[in-house]
């Protein structure tokens, strides 16, 4: 099971956050996540919707940039938000992900609201193999 | 200090980081900040300058203003210049939320009219202004309006009876800047922001009522052409900037430079600051879209100043002029415009990046309203919501020290992460109500983490500008009611 870390000494106005995954699969879905919980309290989002997403991209480190992309897009063109992903993740040229999302609208009656995602930062981005699993640090702008 | 990077001081409040310090600097990195501000700045400053000074076609000095502190790719407060003919320009250097910026209204309205219906007049902006995540706007525009916005910005606006035909002299570029290209617009980027005109987002944004305190008029006479006459004059302040609209140009744009600026050979120390030749195609797709932006965002401000208007029309059971509701000025803080700038005695074609740094143009320049033109440019520096906010006005010392710039803000001191951990957003709402500020927010979370203590003393800041003449202080102003995302 993935895990994630705010990390609060860089880009002090931003969201900086540290992921690790035990696998691929798991580091996309664990950064997804993480992105759902800087945007809202997931517990107040039921999953009333879900979604089938595909993405390819030249490279793994571009993919996760195209990934959290998509769905910070998704949350101002559709105003929802998906705290609930299942990914396959499959290393190549390109690099290609398939998803399944589950989430619902953002709410402002029910959906307790924290800070709007503006984009995904190439500041420090790196995604990284470990001896054990991938870990990767995203700079959110808020 | 937060580096060990040789960082010498030049002069009162100016310290310089030489060329040497790091490889492939081109010019020194400059900070203006007093030495207690040096001293708390974070780390990311000095990385970052010193890494805008290794950017080819960079003029003078890589800048950083007394708010700086660590942004992504260009540190916030950062300023730099660029030559149009051989320089780049860079979507780190401007930021995803392109044109944030600040707008404040003038009212002829005194505290002691306002208080009794305070908590009235917030609650209702605060309903007439969407705010937070995911929130959308006030107006539904076809995909042919939208390029209509695009190309016009706030100047669409009033063409739709949304402002004030004034509004537009009393807005940096008159609202619109020349050469915006919605042709170089990806529909992503109008998909997402198009239903967002007139909101103010979250995060650091905010529409705020203030209250000229009492010793706030530090310069009458200037203070006197900005409109305020005297302590207890009531003010309305907002900050955001070009919403998704922009954010996803800024995206778009960030991941295409990143994949191209290989083949013409430039090489950056963050990837964040991937960039293009400004004469390139892509250079200048970017620049284009960019304005574009921009524009959007001029005309988001003007959305919400309408709103106001109607909002404190109805409040106060009277007509909008009567309550004195003109804008004394609308300013950039995240753009990249062309200017033109002495460089050693030579003037040039610059393409100056401001990434929470304000344009400070002093007296007698042409860019400055015609109402503000003896005097100088209005520069509006906003403060945390509990401690206020000042306005200044450019100078003639600003154009030869910092291409015409000063800082745009308090400054963050504290990540959000800390602040949140330090109060609970409600108790923060309650403790500011208790000492007359009356805060309405989409996000309880959003508040504590905009706490005043989460920045920098807005008052050393000011000092400092002051002080090295980059622009002067003219009012100081308090919040008393406080509407954000």
């Amino acid at each position: 099971m993935g895990r994630h870390e705010f990390l609060e000494s860089v880009a002090v106005a931003d969201c900086a956050v540290e992921i690790e995954g035990d696998d691929l699969d798991d580091l996309f879905a664990t950064a997804a996540r993480a992105l759902a919980e800087v945007m809202v309290d997931p517990a107040t989002v039921p999953a009333t919707v879900e979604r089938s997403l595909e993405l390819t991209a030249p490279s793994l480190d571009l993919l996760l940039y195209d990934w959290l992309s998509e769905l910070i897009y998704v949350k101002d063109s559709e105003q929802l938000v998906f705290p609930g992903v299942e990914v396959h993740v499959t290393d190549g040229s390109p690099s290609r992900l398939t998803a399944r999302l589950a989430g619902g609208p953002i709410d402002r009656a029910t959906t307790a609201l924290r800070a709007d995602a503006k984009a995904v930062t190439f500041h420090q981005f790196a995604l990284e193999p470990r001896e054990r699993g991938w870990r990767a640090r995203v700079v959110i702008d808020i | 200090m937060a580096t060990t990077m040789k960082t010498l001081p030049v002069g009162d409040c100016v310290w310089e980081i030489p060329p040497s310090e790091k490889p492939g600097m081109l010019v020194p990195a400059r900070i203006y900040a007093s030495e207690a501000l040096l001293a708390r700045m974070d780390e990311g400053v000095f990385e970052q300058v010193t890494n805008v000074a290794c950017l080819p076609g960079i003029v003078r000095a890589a800048l950083c203003m007394p708010d700086g502190h660590w942004g992504y790719g260009f540190p916030i407060g950062g300023v730099a210049a660029f030559r149009a003919d051989t320089g780049v320009i860079s979507p780190g250097g401007i930021g995803f939320d392109i044109n944030c910026g600040m707008r404040v209204l003038r009212t002829s309205l005194t505290e002691a009219e306002v208080r009794p219906r305070l908590a009235q007049l917030v609650d209702a902006l605060f309903a007439a202004v969407p705010s937070g995540v995911g929130s959308k706007g006030i107006v539904r525009l076809s995909g042919d309006e939208f390029g209509e916005v695009m190309r016009e910005g706030a100047g669409w606006c009033v063409r739709r009876g949304y402002g004030w035909p004034e509004d537009l002299d009393a807005t940096e570029g008159g609202g619109c800047l020349p050469g915006a290209d919605p042709g170089q617009v990806s529909q992503r980027a109008v998909t997402r922001g198009r239903d967002q005109l007139g909101t103010l987002g979250s995060g650091n944004h905010y529409l705020e009522i203030q209250v000229v305190p009492p010793g706030g008029i530090h310069d009458p006479r200037v203070a006197k052409v900005f409109g305020i006459e005297r302590p207890g004059q009531i003010l309305i302040m907002l900050h955001c900037g070009s919403r998704g609209f922009g954010h996803q140009i800024g995206t778009d744009y960030l991941r295409r430079f990143d994949q191209i600026m290989h083949g013409y050979g430039i090489v950056v120390r963050d990837r964040e600051l991937a960039c293009a030749p400004f004469r390139s195609p892509e250079g200048q797709a970017y620049f284009g879209a960019m304005l574009a932006a921009a524009n959007s965002a001029f005309a988001n401000r003007q959305l919400i100043t309408h709103r106001v208007r109607e909002v404190m029309g109805d409040v106060f059971g009277r007509d909008p002029r009567d309550l004195g509701l003109g804008v004394i000025y609308d300013v950039c803080h995240n753009t990249a415009k062309l200017e033109r700038h002495a460089v050693d005695g030579e003037p040039l074609e610059l393409v100056v990046h401001r990434k929470g740094a304000t344009r400070a143009f002093g007296p007698g320049a042409p860019d400055v309203p015609a109402a503000y033109r003896e005097v100088g440019q209005p520069v509006i520096i906003g403060g945390s919501m509990e401690t206020g906010s000042a306005l200044l006005v450019g100078t003639a010392h600003a154009m030869t020290e910092t291409f015409g710039s000063t800082a745009h803000g308090a400054g963050r001191s504290m990540s959000r992460t800390q602040a949140r951990r330090r109060v609970w957003g409600e108790a923060l709402i309650k403790q500011m109500g208790e000492r007359g500020i009356v805060v309405r927010a989409a996000s309880k979370s959003g508040v504590a983490e905009e706490a005043g203590f989460a920045y920098k003393d807005l008052g050393e800041v000011v000092d400092v500008v002051d002080r090295l003449d980059i622009s002067r202080r003219v009012v100081s102003l308090t919040p008393i009611g406080n509407i954000k995302g």
